[in-house]
Parts: C-alpha cells; sequence; structure tokens
C-alpha cells in the first residue's frame, strides 16, 4: 500500500517504493483561484528537499512549487503544462506535477499525515 | 485607519467574496465561481461591479467654474454638453499623471469620478487651485455600481427603464425607488455597460434585482483581466506622477483645442507633443505560455535593458499571456521582438496593438 504525505508548502506526495508522485493540495488550489500556467522540472534533474521544483500561476499571481524530498525527476505532467486548468480539477490524482526516485526515504518521516495536513491548513487559513 | 465598507458588504458576503482590502476598503477580489468565470460571463452575459470605493467629486456654484476647472484639467469642458462625460487627467506641474478620472458636465456644475486611492488627495488638490466660491462634495453617501456586457442594457432596463437609450459616454437623472439616481453608460471592461451612481441605502436592493434578472456579482480579479484585454490603464500600475498622457499614449484624451492653452502641467505637454517622448505605453504579446507580471523587465536582442511591464495576466477571453509596459520610444513600432525577463529565463515577446480583446461599446451614432 502505498504512503502519501502532505508538507507545509502545500505539497501532497504519494510513495510506491522508491518512485514518489508529487502534486499540490486541493487546499492550495483553492488559495490560489484558476490556474492558467503550469511549469514542471526538468525530467533528468535533481532537486533538493525545499526546493524549488516548478511554478504555478494564476490570474492574480505566481506560487513556487517545493520538491518535499529530494530525488532524481523521472517524469513530468505534460498534461498541465497543455492545460492547467486541470490541476483546479483534479489536483489530488490526475494532475500531478511530477515523479521522482526519492534519495532518501526518512525524508518522508519530516512530512505531514493527511490528519496532521488537514489541521495545519485549516489553521492557517484561518 | 479602520478599513472601511461599501454598502455592498453584506451582499458581497452573502454571495461568498473572498474579501480583501483595496485603498482602504474590504473589497471583493472574487465570489465563488472564480476569476475566469466571471470574466467571461461578463464578455456573454453581464456581470455587476461594486465600485463604490471610487470617488464622486460634485463641484458647482460660480459662472466661473468651467473656466477655473479648465486651468486644471486638459479636456475641453466648455463643449462638454450637460450630461456628457469626457476621460481626463489631474497631473502635476511635470505633466505627471497624479489621477486618471472622468469628468461629467452636470446640470449645476460637473461630477467627477476619481480613484479610490487618489480620492482624497485629488479633493485636496482640486480644492486648492479652486477659489473658495465653488462648492466641492467628496459624496460618501453614495454608492458606485457598474453594470458591464452585453446584456447590461436588457437586465438595466428592466430594473431602470429607460436607460438603454443613454449613448456612450453620456448620462442622466432616472429614478429608482422614488429617489433620484444618475446614470452613465460607460465602463472599465471593454464592454458596452453603465455606471450607476444610488444613494447607500438602495444599493443593495438595486444590485439584488440586477442580480435576479439574470446579471452576477463580479470582482476586482476579474475586472483587472477585462480591463487588461481592452488596454486600459490602472492608476498605480500603467500610470503615475512621472508618466504623462503621452507617453501613457492616452494622447486622444488631450483635445487639439487645449494644446496651446494653460493647465497644470501644459508646458511639459506643449513639448512632448512638439518633440516626442522618450518612452511609450505598448501592448505586449509573449510568444509562450509565460505570463509576465508588473515590473519584468524589458530588453532587446541585444541584451539591453528597454523597459518595463506595468500589467501582465493571462487573457481569459483572447486565451493567452498578455501585458502591456512602457519602452524606450524607438522599440514601440507593433512587432518589434523583445525579451522579457521571468524568473531568470529571458522570454521572447512581440509589441503589439492594444486592445487585445475587441471593443463592443454602443457609439453615440448607432443609437441617434
Amino acid at each position: 500500500m502505498s504512503e502519501v504525505k502532505y508538507s507545509k508548502e502545500h505539497e501532497w506526495i504519494k510513495l510506491d517504493g522508491e518512485e514518489a508522485t508529487i502534486g499540490i493540495t486541493k487546499h492550495a488550489t483553492e488559495m490560489l483561484g484558476d490556474i492558467v500556467f503550469a511549469e514542471l522540472p526538468e525530467k533528468g534533474s535533481n532537486v533538493d528537499k525545499d526546493g524549488t521544483a516548478g511554478v504555478v500561476e494564476s490570474t492574480k499571481a505566481a506560487s513556487d512549487v517545493y520538491t518535499p524530498v529530494s530525488g532524481e525527476v523521472i517524469d513530468t505532467n505534460q498534461m498541465i503544462v497543455d492545460d492547467p486548468s486541470k490541476i483546479n480539477e483534479d489536483p489530488e490524482e490526475s494532475a500531478w506535477f511530477f515523479k521522482l526516485k526519492i534519495k532518501d526515504k526518512s525524508e518522508m518521516d519530516t512530512l505531514m499525515s493527511k490528519e496532521e495536513y488537514e489541521k495545519f491548513a485549516k489553521e492557517t487559513s484561518a | 485607519m479602520s478599513i472601511k465598507k461599501t454598502s455592498l458588504n453584506n451582499l458581497h458576503i452573502k454571495y461568498g467574496a473572498k474579501l480583501v482590502e483595496f485603498a482602504g476598503y474590504q473589497m471583493p477580489i472574487q465570489y465563488k465561481d472564480g476569476i475566469i468565470q466571471e470574466h467571461k460571463y461578463t464578455r456573454s452575459h453581464s456581470g455587476i461591479f461594486d465600485v463604490s470605493h471610487m470617488g464622486q467629486l460634485f463641484i458647482s456654484g460660480g459662472d466661473d467654474l468651467t473656466n477655473d476647472l479648465e486651468k486644471i484639467f486638459p479636456a475641453d469642458l466648455k463643449k462638454l454638453k450637460t450630461n456628457q462625460s469626457k476621460y481626463s487627467f489631474l497631473m502635476n506641474n511635470k505633466g505627471g499623471i497624479q489621477d486618471d478620472l472622468i469628468i461629467t458636465k452636470t446640470s449645476d456644475g460637473f461630477l467627477i469620478i476619481l480613484n479610490a486611492a487618489c480620492k482624497y488627495n485629488d479633493y485636496e488638490v482640486i480644492k486648492s487651485k479652486l477659489d473658495n466660491q465653488y462648492k466641492l462634495n467628496l459624496d460618501e453617501s453614495l454608492s458606485l455600481i457598474a453594470l458591464q456586457g452585453p446584456e447590461a442594457k436588457n437586465v438595466l432596463n428592466k430594473v431602470i427603464p429607460g436607460c438603454d437609450s443613454l449613448k456612450f459616454m453620456n448620462g442622466n437623472n432616472y429614478v429608482y425607488n422614488n429617489k433620484k439616481v444618475y446614470i452613465t453608460r460607460s465602463g472599465y471592461t471593454g464592454e458596452d455597460g453603465f455606471e450607476i451612481s444610488i444613494k447607500n441605502s438602495d444599493a443593495e436592493t438595486f444590485v439584488e434585482s440586477l442580480i435576479e434578472n439574470g446579471s452576477k456579482l463580479i470582482g476586482l480579479g476579474a475586472r483587472d483581466t477585462l480591463r487588461m484585454e481592452a488596454g486600459l490603464c490602472l492608476y498605480g500600475n500603467d500610470l503615475d506622477n512621472d508618466t504623462s498622457p503621452i507617453e501613457a499614449n492616452l494622447k486622444w484624451a488631450i483635445p487639439k483645442s487645449r494644446i496651446e492653452t494653460e493647465f497644470v502641467g501644459s508646458e511639459v505637454l506643449k513639448n512632448q507633443f512638439q518633440s516626442g517622448v522618450k518612452k511609450l505605453r505598448v501592448g505586449i504579446k509573449p510568444d509562450s505560455k509565460v505570463i509576465a507580471r508588473g515590473n519584468t523587465k524589458i530588453y532587446n536582442d541585444k541584451n539591453q535593458e528597454i523597459g518595463k511591464v506595468t500589467s501582465g495576466t493571462f487573457g481569459p477571453s483572447v486565451e493567452h499571456p498578455i501585458a502591456m509596459g512602457y519602452v524606450d520610444n524607438s522599440y514601440s513600432t507593433v512587432n518589434t521582438k523583445i525579451f522579457l525577463e521571468v524568473r531568470g529565463k529571458k522570454i521572447p515577446a512581440n509589441i503589439c496593438n492594444l486592445p487585445f480583446y475587441k471593443k463592443n461599446y454602443v457609439k453615440g451614432e448607432i443609437n441617434v
């Protein structure tokens, strides 16, 4: 069974063995509003935990996307580049951002569970 | 200073507005539908905008009022007929724009619509330049509601019959709830539309009746994307104290009859008319999907900085990023290749014509 965790920067990460899929949370999309642009990391590049790994822009503003763990980018989701509105529609499933071959599994321990994240999101948006 | 609320504040909350502070007021940035849907609804049907934060300055009294106001504003106020409106500027001595505004001639003077963030300063500046014999009233007992879009005339006509005969940039008095309302045919979206000046106590029921007739509340977010597509300036972004109307490519708003006359900033403007300007406001279309926001630096193909973006967003109706900004005059020709520095990369773009979205105003002649 895969493990899903959440970061304070409102990314979700789903781990299957050594492969992690990363996207932004529904709560994040609700705060951002209509997303009209997405930029993803280069396939084959290495990203460091909490480093910038993409950009999303709404009609109002640009926001960085951070990676919650370190690793090598093994895949990116061209669908959200071609149609960024998909991120608003299905942020936690089909509109994932990138996949990593993770470097250090213990980095997952620093992240929040679903319950912890929901509490965090509620408190920070209040 | 505590944050102010317009008379529609409860209505904004009722319709699910996300509220933000803007120019000292709590204003709706968007409602439940979001900016893109709100933008498109305005273009396809009609949208209601609470613009009550803007200033409504009434000036009256004295036979010399028109003359004296012409010493302040570069508009041809003598030619203005009662109920006719003109776009103009309050300038400083250097020809820089302190505010852009709409002046309407009323039966006993003038009504000037001012930007929210500028209104108190404008009031002081205008008062100091006028004789004490005139009465100035920055009337905060009135709300200002804009109704914009192709269906605006049909919606408004159901609530206030007869207003669809108004011509563009003209106004008149009407009656709503047994009280006087003043309506002009104008707007800030590139669509046909109206601005309704109404008593604060009547604003909420008036807006509810517009909603009952098919219109929807639209937030400041969509107001911004709509005006950008229409190529219209936002004071504080695209216009400021260091920019003249000529540099802002708003020469059309300075009538020829006024160029040789005196008004605040006239020397600088006359000079610029004769010798040209160094920088000019232009439309900018990025080649790719990258959005260049305000303050993005603009470069030429030799990597020399030639200007700055002042407004930029994604245009929901044109379905492409759009921007405007100022470039060195020699790069202002349409189709000139430029580069925008976004997140450290140089993004290719072209100078283009404004507006991005074709205007749909009802011209006076159509209704004659």
